[in-house]
């Protein structure tokens, strides 16, 4: 290195060693840029870290929803994580419709059976998020407009789902999302 | 206005950007060949610590600043929420908290610098005034986050500081009413802090812009005070002195490591773990270590618009530095009696430091008293009799050849040597 050494200054970076070879300095800025990008990575990911949910987010994932009050052909709509969980009571006719009907049929095919948790029948739980942009569609309540399939129906483009939330009348593209939940005992349902 | 920018770099996009907009070539100019004395000490590194550290404060604030509430019902919870339930909130918090106590460290050594150095002599002066508009600058703004925590010390620090202006005869009283934005520091005071805690930095960005703008037109001062007279004198900024402040970077970083996971809260008043209360004032009120001097100037004057006028002097006087020092020699070097006499004044600011972490009996009264005389006869009486009295040693002829006769400290080979080839 020492004939080079006054040379170092005018050799442009990158350019390598003299003699064509990868020299001591190249690898010294390698070694000191990769040093660099860690520190400044370990540095930045706190920062970003500290924009996800916060821990006492995170401790408000889970309801619990007693479903006494709720009588046959009622939902009610839940908060879990800020967004609104529809909680409905089926009558025999809706959960009738809702298994009978062809999956040929479907906008997204998938059976009723697949939306409910098994012997809970009469009870479907789901996201009340429009899947088309996200408002929260009606049919809840018994007065509500529910639509052609007696589910519910979005007022801000007109989509339509059935009993069991499946999407029957565009423009959403898919059915209503279902929650994680479980029943804790048949009157209480824990979400999240 | 007409004209296109001659850019001389190769990479056909950044030629392109550097037709039209030659950021890239001022950069060059400016950061990578700037011609800098060659002989600069480690005392040289804290211009650029004070410039990362703006930097760190900035960003973490900005992340702070999206999980507290500026609202007195809220404030108090809403960081104690960071340091328990964010995401890396304790981390952001403690840095931020110490990287203010880092900035004054930093910024009174980079002042330091320039008294032992006359870095506010001809030509500098404007330069210098920029720096205390600066440091003044940043005191408002450590000032104003400290209340936003809403702790105790917050609360009663934020009354007493904002009452300093009700000295003021007639227009005193409805000053701090018009600070307060009501008649007691409560919920308009808290949020006008937190707005203009956010603004202030980046006003502070804004007058380092013109701090380093002058800098880059007078050109540094250095260990010696004389002239740069040719370009045998100076090193290209890039890579000799971005690699030295990368040196005293890592030390710094290390120190305010330490600082911040070995001993977060060394610094802080346990107080301020007790939330705000208006009606009741802990019992020894003090302010953050950085602001201990001037408090102490504050207390030594039996008399209250005489302390705040000579704690808001203390600060003032530093703009006439420039003009109360008569001596043309800049370097502490070449000056036998003032070379002794600056530490005399670092001891009477470090004394008033003492004396204001102390509560104001018996001693303690009177040693602030001595140092704040000191402290102001200092730059009044002394600093403009001692240019006329004082004999300076004989400055060298030039940086490149610091002792007549001989050579100076380690230089690199080949600088002096042979003529350097740059701008």
């Amino acid at each position: 290195m020492a004939d080079h050494s006054t040379t170092v200054p005018a050799v442009p970076a990158g350019t390598g060693h003299a003699h064509g070879t990868a020299g001591k300095r190249d690898f010294l800025k390698l070694v000191a840029g990769a040093g660099a990008a860690i520190g400044i990575g370990a540095i930045a990911w706190p920062m970003i870290d500290s924009m996800n949910p916060s821990a006492d987010v995170l401790a408000l994932s889970s309801v619990e929803v007693d479903l006494t009050p709720i009588t046959a052909g009622m939902g009610i709509t839940v908060v879990w994580r800020g967004k609104p969980i529809f909680v409905r009571h089926r009558t025999p006719a809706e959960i009738k419709s809702a298994e009978d009907v062809p999956l040929a049929q479907l906008i997204e095919p998938q059976p009723d059976s697949q939306r409910v948790k098994p012997g809970h029948a009469q009870w479907i739980v789901l996201i009340g998020i429009c899947t088309h942009l996200g408002c929260i569609p009606l049919g809840n309540k018994p007065s509500d407009p529910r639509g052609d399939w007696g589910g519910w129906f979005c007022p801000c483009h007109g989509s339509q789902y059935d009993t069991s939330g499946r999407v029957r009348h565009g423009p959403a593209p898919l059915n209503l999302f279902l929650p994680p939940y479980a029943f804790m005992s048949d009157t209480r349902v824990k979400i999240g | 206005m007409a004209g296109l920018h001659k850019s001389e770099l190769t990479n056909p996009v950044i030629k392109w950007i550097d037709t039209r907009m030659p950021v890239f070539t001022m950069m060059q100019k400016e950061y990578g060949t700037f011609p800098t004395p060659k002989n600069f000490n480690y005392f040289w590194n804290f211009g650029a610590l004070a410039m990362i550290n703006l930097m760190i404060m900035i960003v973490t604030g900005i992340f702070l600043a999206m999980n507290y509430q500026p609202n007195t019902a809220m404030a108090f919870d809403s960081v104690q929420r960071i340091m328990r339930d964010v995401n890396f909130g304790w981390l952001l918090r403690y840095v931020h908290q110490n990287g203010a106590s880092m900035f004054f460290i930093v910024v009174y050594i980079h002042i330091f610098r320039g008294l032992y150095y006359g870095s506010y002599k001809y030509p500098r002066e404007l330069l210098w005034m920029i720096g205390v508009v600066l440091l003044i600058l940043m005191m408002a703004t450590a000032f104003m986050g400290y209340v936003l925590p809403w702790g105790q010390m917050s609360y009663w620090g934020a009354t007493v500081i904002t009452n300093l202006f009700s000295a003021f005869p007639i227009v005193g009283e409805p000053i701090v009413t018009w600070l307060w934005g009501g008649f007691s520091v409560d919920n308009p005071t808290l949020n006008r802090f937190f707005s203009l805690h956010y603004l202030l930095p980046f006003v502070i960005v804004g007058v380092t812009f013109l701090h380093v703008a002058a800098l880059h037109i007078t050109g540094s001062n250095n260990p010696l005070g004389i002239d740069v007279k040719s370009p045998q004198d100076t090193l290209p900024f890039h890579p000799y002195y971005t690699i030295k402040d990368s040196v005293g970077m890592c030390v710094y970083l290390m120190i305010f490591a330490a600082l911040v996971f070995f001993a977060p809260n060394l610094l802080g008043d346990p107080n301020n773990f007790i939330p705000a209360n208006p009606l009741q004032t802990p019992a020894d009120i003090v302010p953050e270590w950085y602001f201990l001097p001037f408090y102490a100037i504050l207390r030594s004057v039996p008399n209250k618009l005489g302390g705040v006028c000579m704690m808001f002097g203390s600060l003032l006087v530093l703009f006439v530095l420039p003009w109360l020092d008569t001596s043309p020699v800049r370097s502490a070097r070449f000056r036998p009696i003032y070379r002794q006499l600056i530490w005399l004044w670092v001891l009477s600011a470090v004394a008033l430091g003492v004396v204001g972490a102390h509560p104001p009996s018996g001693i303690w009264v009177a040693i602030g008293r001595v140092a704040t005389a000191y402290y102001f006869l200092h730059f009044l009486v002394i600093l403009p009799v001692l240019g006329k009295l004082e004999r300076p040693l004989p400055l060298p002829e030039s940086i490149s050849r610091p002792v007549i006769g001989g050579g100076g400290g380690p230089m690199p080979s080949g600088a002096t040597a042979k003529p350097m080839e740059k701008a």
